[in-house]
């Protein structure tokens, strides 16, 4: 193997890896932009929706398990949200924290007794799964989907927000709470859509995360989830592009420090990565200002 | 109304707790119908977590030998014996409240655990508790070093990864090894170290690579591994991690062999990596179709029928009736600490600990059981095994054993 294909396949790793972790990411900062809630049962949804579509495509057809996966990971976003911060909408956000943790370990709790706590296979989707061979890399059609896939997701979000009734509301909402309501803003309804858009793209990235990483566990979600927080936060939590640029910088670092054979330090960077962003720019790459924040 | 609803939930809460206690008073008194005196068996196994497929195997060898000797003869009187089984979550710190949990509802040996870190991480409680463990399939020499009450009956990493870089060297005919191991983890680094150590001593080249717990991208090593002169990997990792490994290597290309420790060998490494899972090779404690051992033969016939009878079982076993070394491991474990218990006459974990060096169980399924000072089973024998991608089995390719 050359030099060239070496550095070629290590990017597409880390693209790859960054591409998962920023369609989790967004879940984050898209409710801390609304709520001003860190939703740390976000990691945990997206196991769920791996845990469904195991379950799904044991008795259905994939064109029928795939769409249904991710409509129940929304129903158990908005679920989630309904049951378990609406009613603390008033109390300190602090109590609304300690709910979105008791929810977390809810859900593994709850997966880890339905399982059994083995680790299930995840099916197989038919041709994202495929090995090719591009001059002399060699690699699966998910490494190369799973970036390009996201950018288009991300783009479409930009344009939701921005050109959009919805995304008005969800930007005027995300500017002052108590405002968008004196102005007439169903608030519940943009928050319920605020899940939705996490919880679907935390399906999506459930998806090509189990088929590149086929074993679906209980507590599968906690390390993803907790890189996509970092990302939200180094990108500045609450913009949506900041929130991916993170991602790919954290996906494509930490490989970089893997295939240096420093995986020690690995996971250690970005959570030092985490506390320099605190203390030195804690709004993140693109700080409050940003106008796509939502 | 709001207070109301605090003493309704204070309520729920109390009740609660109080169905948990009587949830627990109901396994107890489980097995005491056939005979009034009863001694508990601690179960230290992993249910969930990295090696919870593995522990489950194990107990299921436990549950079927209990289910042939549910009585034991203990200086003259007969008791029946209960199993008391705790979820170590293939966790070290876990590990160490459900060794405390077991040592309080007053069991009078333990069997387990699957995994070297969980079991040294809970000798220290078994020890001050003076309840005597019989270890399965924990392999890390540390398990029983410097712990009078640790004793196993399966073989040591040093054995093992001396087996496995003669395998290597001799049958793969490699020069260069990639050994890939977990990070923090006592099983991984150990056996990777002893592979390291005797694979050089060969005269053999090591490349070394580590990852994380719970990691799941192994590209950034396998593309490294690639990228050497490297003519076989060596993993030693636990069962999640497996077919990740296994399947990522496949997907870059990478077609040398694949070489593992005693955890691979697992139903659902195979049902997980599905058609990736080619020149994969481990060492295990026991094999099947081996016949040339008439116990092995009626255990194999007798925990098969068993396994069927019960769609729960099969469920544990990684939806097959394959049987798993762990499982006969666990099977003679159970039986060595009857033997244990008859010899001691006593229940009491010290008379146990004392009676169980003198402890000789010559119908192991897996081959005689004795222990040497230290407390390890004298075992000399491996059993070399591989992924058959077709028929989603293992099948075995030879036994190993080495002159020391």
């Amino acid at each position: 193997m050359d030099n060239l294909t070496y550095y070629i396949q290590q990017l597409l790793t880390g693209l790859t890896v960054g591409g998962q972790y920023a369609l989790i990411a967004i879940g984050y900062t898209m409710v801390y932009g609304i709520l001003r809630l860190i939703n740390f049962a976000h990691g945990d949804i997206f196991m769920a929706a791996g845990f469904f579509m195991v379950y799904m495509s044991a008795t259905m057809p994939l064109y029928v398990s795939l769409p249904l996966t991710l409509l129940l990971t929304v129903i158990l976003g908005v679920a989630v949200e309904r049951i378990a911060y609406k009613p603390l909408r008033q109390a300190p956000r602090m109590s609304i924290m300690i709910s979105a943790i008791g929810v977390s370990y809810l859900l593994q709790n709850f997966a880890t007794y339905y399982t059994g706590g083995l680790p299930r296979p995840y099916p197989k989707i038919p041709l994202i799964g495929d090995v090719i061979v591009i001059g002399n890399v060699t690699t699966s059609w998910i490494t190369i989907l799973t970036p390009i896939l996201t950018l288009a997701l991300v783009i479409g979000l930009v344009m939701l927000i921005k050109y959009t009734k919805v995304g008005m509301a969800m930007r005027a909402v995300s500017r002052d709470f108590e405002t968008a309501q004196l102005m007439g803003i169903k608030i519940n309804n943009v928050i319920s859509m605020t899940f939705v858009i996490g919880s679907f793209l935390a399906a999506v990235a459930s998806v090509l995360f189990f088929s590149k990483y086929p074993t679906v566990t209980p507590t599968i979600g906690a390390m993803p989830g907790l890189k996509a927080f970092v990302a939200a936060v180094f990108g500045g939590i609450g913009s949506v592009p900041g929130a991916v640029v993170g991602a790919f910088v954290i996906g494509i670092c930490e490989n970089i420090i893997k295939a240096m054979g420093y995986t020690t330090f690995s996971d250690a960077f970005t959570f030092v990565l985490l506390i320099l962003v605190l203390i030195f720019k804690p709004t993140g790459l693109f700080g409050e200002k940003s106008t796509e924040k939502v | 109304m709001k207070k109301f609803l605090a003493l309704v939930m204070t309520l729920a809460m109390v009740l609660a707790i109080g169905a948990g206690c009587g949830g627990g008073g109901d396994t107890q008194q489980g097995g005491t119908q056939t005979g009034d005196k009863v001694v508990k068996v601690g179960i230290f196994e992993p249910a969930s977590g990295e090696n919870g497929a593995g522990g489950k195997q194990e107990v299921l060898g436990i549950r079927y030998a209990n289910s042939l000797q549910p009585t034991v003869n203990i200086g003259g009187e007969e008791y029946t014996v209960e199993l008391v089984e705790v979820d170590n979550q293939s966790d070290t710190t876990k590990a160490v409240t459900a060794a405390q949990s077991l040592a309080s509802s007053g069991v009078s040996v333990v069997l387990g655990s699957y995994g070297s870190g969980v079991s040294i991480a809970a000798g220290d409680t078994f020890k001050t508790a003076q309840i005597p463990a019989i270890g399965i399939s924990c392999t890390n020499p540390q398990v029983t070093q410097g712990n009078e009450y640790y004793f196993r009956v399966c073989f040591l990493d040093p054995f093992q990864g001396t087996v496995m870089a003669n395998f290597a060297k001799d049958e793969m005919k490699a020069d260069t090894a990639f050994v890939i191991t977990q990070l923090g983890d006592d099983y991984s680094s150990g056996l990777g170290a002893y592979f390291k150590q005797a694979f050089t001593d060969l005269g053999g080249t090591v490349l070394e690579a580590q990852f994380q717990t719970g990691e799941t991208d192994f590209n950034a090593i396998l593309t490294n591994a690639l990228n050497s002169d490297a003519d076989v990997i060596f993993a030693p990792s636990s069962i999640q991690t497996a077919p990740l490994l296994i399947q990522q290597a496949r997907q870059m290309g990478i077609t040398m062999p694949i070489l593992a420790g005693d955890t691979w060998e697992n139903e659902s490494i195979i049902n997980n990596a599905g058609q990736y899972a080619t020149d994969v090779y481990l060492s295990t404690f026991f094999d099947e179709n081996d016949t040339s051992n008439p116990a092995a033969a009626d255990f194999v016939t007798g925990f098969k029928a068993w396994l069927n009878a019960d769609p729960q079982n099969l469920t544990n076993n990684g939806d097959s009736d394959g049987v798993a070394a762990v499982s006969a491991l666990g099977f003679d474990a159970y039986n060595v600490a009857l033997a244990a218990l008859e010899a001691a006459g006593s229940t009491a974990g010290p008379d146990i600990q004392a009676a169980l060096p003198g402890v000789t169980y010559d119908n192991g399924v897996t081959g005689s059981i004795s222990f040497n000072e230290n407390g390890d089973a004298n075992k000399d024998m491996a059993y070399i095994k591989t992924i058959n991608v077709e028929t989603g089995a293992f099948d075995f390719l030879k036994t190993q054993s080495i002159a020391d």
